[in-house]
C-alpha cells in the first residue's frame, strides 16, 4: 500500500491485516454488544497491564516524543501546555 | 430425607447471609467516608539525546541535550454517603535540563544561562466514580514552570457506562493558557525587543481542546478504545529564539501562523492471549491545518511468567509529513510569509523500541509490604534526519 504520506511501503498483508482489524473492531462496535462479560469473568480485562491508556513508567517519554515529532494527542502524549522548547 | 431438607435449609440461610447486606451501623459508615491512602508513585527517567538540525542555529548545529525527571505522586481515596468512590490525585514534577542548543541563543558566549533550567510542574485531580449509574466525573487543574515559560492547565471529564456495561463514552474538555517570555537571538535583540534585565516582552499561547473516546469490552479477554480530540492552539506559537536562514544568508525570527487546528484520531487496543500474553497495540492518524500529518503505530507484548512479574519489549513506528511552512537551512527566501527550519516539523521516519520489566509480588518488594510493584524501561530513539536519544525509566509504587 503505498501512502503519500509513508516514506516506505505497507507490506500488502500488513496493511490488510490492519484494515481488517479496523473493520472487525469498527463492526463490534456498531452491535450494541459483542459478549456480555460478567463481573467475576473480567479478571483478565482487569489486569494492570492491559489498561488503555498510557502507565505512569511513559510519562517522559510521551512528553518528548511530542516535543521532537509535530503529531500530538489522542491519548499518546499532551496536546498543549508546556514549552517544548528544548 | 429430612437430613437434606435441613442441608438444603442451612446452605439457603447460608448464601442468604453472605449475598444479604447488613445495614451499615454509623461506625462504619463513618469509617467508610475516611478519606484514606490508595497508592503513592515515585518516577525517575534520564533523557539523553544528540542530533545535528538544531531549530536555534536555523537547522544546523548541535541539538545535545539531557533531562533528569523525577515526579511524585499520591492518590487518596473516600467513599461518600451515596457510595460513590472519589479520588484524588495530588503530583509534583521537576525537571532539570542542560540544552547545547539553547546557549546558542547568544553565539558569541562560551556559556550562556540559557543552558540549563529547571522546570516544576504541580498537578492536582479529582474524579467521582457512580458504580450504581455508570458514572463517572472529574476536573483537575495542573501548571507548568520553567525560566521563560508559564502554563496553567484545567479539565472536566464526564464518562458514561452503556447499560450492559460494555462500553463507555467519554468527554473531556480541557484548556493551557500560557505565557512565554520572547527571549530572542542575540543578533536579532532590537527596539522593543531588547529586555530590560530579566523584563523580557512577554506573549500568550492558549490551547483549547476537546476529546471523545469510547471503550468497548469485546470479551473477556480482548478490548479496545476509539479516541478522537479536537484542539485549536492560538497565539504566538513559533519559539522566539529559534532562527531562520534565508538563501541571501540573511537570519530572521521564526515565523509560524498564530493559529493551529490539530486533528488526531486513533484506536487502542489490549488482548490477553493465554495465560501468559499480552498484546498491547496502538494506531493514530494526525493532521493539522499547518498540512502536517503522521501515522503512529505501536506494538508492546507483554510476557508475563507470572502473575507478579512480566517483561515487556516494544517498538513504536512513527512517520510524518512535513508542514507547509518548514525548509531547511537557506532555502527560505523573502517570498515566505511564515517559515520554520525546525526540523521536529519536517518530513521523517522515527523508529522507537526497547523493553520494560515489571516486579509486583504479593508480599511486597524485598519483602517490603508498602513497596508494591517496581518497573524499569529502557528506549532508544533514531529519527531518520539523524536525531538519536535514549530515555531510562523507573517507576516505584507505594502501597
Amino acid at each position: 500500500m503505498q501512502n503519500q504520506f509513508l516514506p516506505f511501503q505497507l507490506p500488502k498483508k500488513v496493511a490488510a491485516s490492519l484494515a481488517l482489524l479496523l473493520v472487525a473492531s469498527l463492526g463490534c462496535l456498531s452491535i450494541s454488544s459483542c459478549s456480555t462479560v460478567k463481573e467475576y469473568q473480567k479478571n483478565k480485562l482487569n489486569d494492570s497491564e492491559m489498561v488503555l491508556s498510557n502507565r505512569k513508567i511513559e510519562k517522559t517519554e510521551l512528553s518528548f516524543l511530542s516535543y521532537r515529532e509535530g503529531a500530538s494527542g489522542a491519548n499518546a502524549g499532551k496536546s498543549g501546555g508546556g514549552c517544548g522548547c528544548n | 430425607m429430612k437430613k437434606i431438607t435441613l442441608s438444603i435449609l442451612a446452605l439457603y440461610i447460608g448464601v442468604l447471609a453472605v449475598f444479604s447486606q447488613s445495614k451499615p451501623n454509623s461506625d462504619s459508615a463513618y469509617r467508610q467516608r475516611k478519606l484514606t491512602f490508595a497508592e503513592a508513585n515515585i518516577v525517575s527517567s534520564y533523557y539523553s539525546q544528540d542530533g545535528n538540525n538544531s531549530a536555534i542555529t536555523g537547522g544546523i548545529g548541535t541539538e545535545k541535550l539531557t533531562d533528569f525527571s523525577n515526579s511524585f505522586s499520591i492518590k487518596l481515596t473516600r467513599v461518600d454517603k451515596k457510595w460513590r468512590k472519589h479520588s484524588f490525585d495530588a503530583e509534583l514534577g521537576i525537571d532539570n535540563y542542560t540544552s547545547a542548543s539553547s546557549d546558542r541563543i547568544d553565539m558569541k558566549a562560551n556559556s550562556s544561562a540559557s543552558y540549563n533550567d529547571t522546570r516544576i510542574y504541580p498537578s492536582l485531580n479529582w474524579t467521582m466514580e457512580d458504580d450504581k449509574k455508570g458514572l463517572t466525573w472529574g476536573a483537575g487543574a495542573s501548571a507548568s514552570r520553567e525560566f521563560d515559560y508559564f502554563s496553567f492547565g484545567s479539565q472536566v471529564n464526564v464518562a458514561k457506562k452503556t447499560k450492559n456495561r460494555m462500553g463507555e463514552f467519554g468527554i473531556k474538555l480541557f484548556t493551557y493558557l500560557d505565557n512565554l517570555k520572547l527571549i530572542y537571538p542575540v543578533e536579532l535583540r532590537t527596539g522593543s525587543f531588547i529586555p530590560r534585565g530579566e523584563d523580557y516582552p512577554m506573549a500568550a499561547r492558549n490551547t483549547f481542546g476537546s476529546s471523545f473516546s469510547y471503550n468497548q469490552i469485546i470479551n473477556a479477554q480482548f478490548q479496545i478504545s476509539i479516541l478522537a480530540d479536537v484542539i485549536l492552539q492560538q497565539g504566538y506559537l513559533s519559539l522566539p529564539f529559534h532562527r531562520v536562514y534565508f538563501s541571501d544568508n540573511s537570519v530572521h525570527l521564526e515565523q509560524l501562523p498564530d493559529s493551529r487546528l490539530k486533528l488526531p484520531i486513533s484506536i487502542r487496543a489490549s488482548y490477553f492471549a493465554g495465560d501468559h500474553l499480552i498484546l498491547r497495540g496502538y494506531y493514530r492518524y494526525y493532521r493539522d491545518d499547518w498540512g502536517l500529518s503522521a501515522h503512529t503505530i505501536s506494538l508492546e507484548p507483554v510476557i508475563k511468567p507470572t502473575a507478579f512479574f512480566s517483561v515487556s519489549p516494544f517498538y513504536r513506528l512513527y512517520a510524518q509529513q512535513a508542514t507547509r511552512y518548514f525548509a531547511p537551512f537557506q532555502q527560505h527566501t523573502a517570498a515566505n510569509t511564515y517559515y520554520t527550519s525546525n526540523y521536529d516539523l519536517a518530513t521523517f521516519t522515527s523508529h522507537f523500541y526497547g523493553a520494560g520489566l515489571r516486579i509486583a509480588p504479593p508480599n511486597g518488594i524485598l519483602g517490603w509490604q508498602h513497596l508494591g510493584a517496581l518497573e524499569l524501561r529502557y528506549g532508544h530513539y533514531s529519527r531518520s534526519n539523524n536525531l538519536m536519544s535514549d530515555i531510562v525509566s523507573v517507576n516505584l509504587t507505594i502501597k
